[in-house]
């Protein structure tokens, strides 16, 4: 990478951004912007401004395959209008099946040019799922399936981003019963860092802010267990909800249409995923920070967790379990399981009652008040002085 | 021999027999043992009742402001606490399995020997199935008691490191963090949350059965089985406790004894 980073000829970002009109004061906002996301210090401005002064296009190819490109448009929706251009423009995206001007033979040529000429330099962005049913015949781009494709683009990659749960988790191609055995990239890509950025699709400026992360320290930031950036994704959306004072309050919205909800309060009962939800929703909201689910009085579904289509209904509490029919919550289960025992329980006692009548009650020679009788007499007193 | 006298002893005549069978008071239970049990007892009932409202809270208040109240706050709040109390009842009794009496050893636990498969069957044919009247007389539990407790310290454990792994997220303690590693298994926090719902009906399963099953021996039986988990004293007939079989793994549970009026056969001991 820094061969490519120093090279004369590739103008720096920041060169590119001017060329396309960007003032000095626009430029320092995206910095600031920036470095507030990923919650750097203060001079974390000046190192995102330097990096991007500095160093030059990071090649990128961004692979698209079982998804409905709601992570692109995210991207695009990214609040701050330049980070769209320069991610996009600037960072150059090498290639992409839904923005690139070429199509066909030409598309296929600058993918191949792009991991032969930055083999080892570059990034690969990974927006769906990855089918490996039928030899991966349901997902095939340009006469190669998607597994070969990803398999061939990681091989000669610095890091993989895998965009949204498609790419992290499958997401809803992956849903019981899977019929195209869709798997995330971690399932087919074992030797190579992939930084999950979750979300069904994820917060625009997560995006922005991992790539420029990427850009500015040219190393992977800092993941949680599951592979997330912590900087994102470490805090639940339950904690960073405004209407969690009501959820320790115990005030509860329990229909949709109560007076409850007109006073906004905690979608808890309403099966909000939020308590179990990895997401900076809360704090960075969507659609330049106008709102996210929760404040405009839908629960969050857990878009960034693994298998939340699975976990359903989305508005209750409990999940349904499988294979015990509709409606079977663990709940319903337990009560009915214990409500069997019970009534197995009192079988065995009307049992016991019949079968041990034997050693039931009085045995022989156990009886009290004959023992009583059989007492020997002291033989200084009665036999019971106390009675 | 002693074997023979022993066994003629024991097998009680059809005939109604004159004297009553001579019982003694046996130090079984110690105090830990019982200190554990009613802790143990303390913290589930806790722990269920918190739990069962943090996963459907009633509607206790419907409206107000939030600054005006903290209930659920405080439900939670007692979870956590009773989960670290259940911490360390439950360490307390894994202790006792290595320091305490041998009817508190880990061994009792664990199936190791044939002999215990056979004891698990005639405690079935007995308890159970009711087909036998040959009790088992153990001096602690018995076999399929042992077991099932195992399995419930399983269950404990699975709560426990479930239960923290879900509280990590609001803990900075170093402790709930030990077991964030479990969460990547289930897939998402709320696959792991649901299995830690369920183990909540398996403990209520277990009390349901458990609290029946002590009723039953204590009626059947009559050798003061409540009474021991206060006291720590079992009643055991005399015999059986002086038989040189009394001093297997879970201690008497080798001497089976007829109860019956039609008296039954001498089943072969444990070598």
């Amino acid at each position: 990478m820094p061969a490519l980073l120093e090279s004369p000829v590739v103008p720096t970002i920041y060169e590119q951004m001017q060329s396309r009109g960007v003032n000095r004061r626009d430029f320092l906002k995206f910095c600031a912007w920036m470095s507030a996301y990923l919650g750097l210090q203060e001079s974390g401005i000046a190192q995102i401004a330097r990096a991007i002064e500095t160093r030059r296009r990071l090649p990128v190819v961004w692979m698209h395959f079982q998804e409905c490109t709601c992570c692109s448009e995210s991207f695009l929706r990214s609040s701050h209008p330049i980070v769209a251009d320069i991610l996009l423009d600037k960072l150059s995206l090498d290639y992409t099946e839904t923005l690139q001007a070429a199509a066909g033979q030409q598309a296929e040529e600058v993918l191949q040019d792009t991991i032969k000429r930055y083999r080892g330099e570059y990034v690969m962005l990974v927006e769906g799922s990855i089918p490996i049913g039928a030899d991966g015949a349901y997902c095939v781009v340009g006469g190669k399936s998607a597994i070969d494709s990803v398999r061939e683009v990681a091989a000669g990659a610095k890091a993989i981003i895998a965009w949204g749960n498609c790419a992290c988790a499958g997401c809803v191609q992956s849903a019981n019963p899977n019929p195209t055995q869709a798997m995330p990239v971690k399932a087919i890509i074992k030797d190579k860092p992939i930084i999950h950025v979750q979300g069904c699709p994820p917060i625009a400026e997560v995006m922005a802010g991992v790539l420029v992360h990427l850009l500015t320290f040219d190393r992977l930031p800092q993941l949680d267990a599951l592979g997330r950036p912590k900087v994102f994704y470490s805090a639940r959306v339950h904690d960073t909800c405004y209407r969690r004072p009501n959820f320790d309050a115990g005030l509860f919205v329990e229909t949709f249409d109560d007076a409850n909800a007109k006073k906004g309060y905690c979608l808890y009962k309403m099966g909000c995923r939020g308590p179990t939800t990895y997401n900076a929703c809360g704090s960075l909201k969507w659609n330049n920070g106008t709102s996210f689910p929760i404040q405009s009085g839908h629960p969050c579904l857990g878009c960034s967790e693994a298998g939340f289509w699975d976990n359903g209904p989305f508005y209750r509490r409990l999940t349904n379990v499988p294979g015990f029919g509709i409606e079977s919550t663990a709940d319903r289960l337990g009560v009915t399981a214990l409500g069997a025992t019970a009534v197995a329980l009192a079988a065995h006692a009307a049992v016991t009652r019949v079968r041990k009548r034997d050693t039931i009650g009085e045995q022989p020679g156990e009886n009290a008040e004959a023992a009583e009788a059989s007492r020997p007499t002291p033989p200084d007193g009665p036999a019971n002085p106390e009675i | 021999m002693k074997s023979d006298a022993m066994k003629s002893e024991c097998a009680r005549p059809a005939a109604p027999a004159a004297a009553p069978r001579a019982f003694i008071r046996v130090y079984v239970w110690e105090a830990p043992v019982r200190l554990f049990h009613w802790a143990n007892v303390a913290c589930l009932l806790t722990l269920g009742a918190t739990g069962y409202l943090i996963g459907s809270p009633p509607a206790f208040l419907t409206s107000g402001d939030a600054s005006s109240g903290y209930w659920f706050g405080t439900v939670r709040f007692v979870h956590f606490l009773a989960a670290y109390l259940f911490v360390a009842v439950m360490m307390l009794r894994l202790y006792w399995a290595f320091a305490g009496n041998k009817y508190a050893r880990w061994r009792n636990f664990l199936p190791l020997t044939r002999q215990q498969a056979r004891d698990a069957v005639q405690v079935a044919k007995v308890e159970l199935l009711q087909v036998s009247n040959e009790s088992l007389e153990p001096m602690g539990h018995n076999v399929v008691a042992y077991f099932t407790y195992a399995g419930t310290f399983l269950l404990a454990l699975f709560s426990i490191v479930s239960g923290f792994a879900l509280y990590a997220a609001t803990s900075q303690s170093w402790f709930p963090h030990l077991f964030i590693r479990i969460i990547p298994w289930f897939g998402s926090e709320y696959t792991l949350r649901a299995w830690h719902h369920a183990a909540l009906w398996l403990f209520a399963l277990f009390v349901l059965i458990h609290v029946y099953l002590c009723i039953y021996e204590d009626y059947v039986d009559g050798r003061g089985a409540i009474s021991s988990m206060i006291g720590g004293w079992k009643f055991v007939p005399r015999d059986v406790a002086a038989s040189p079989q009394a001093q297997g793994l879970s201690g008497g549970g080798r001497r089976r004894r007829s109860r019956a009026a039609t008296g039954g056969q001498q089943p072969p001991t444990a070598p």
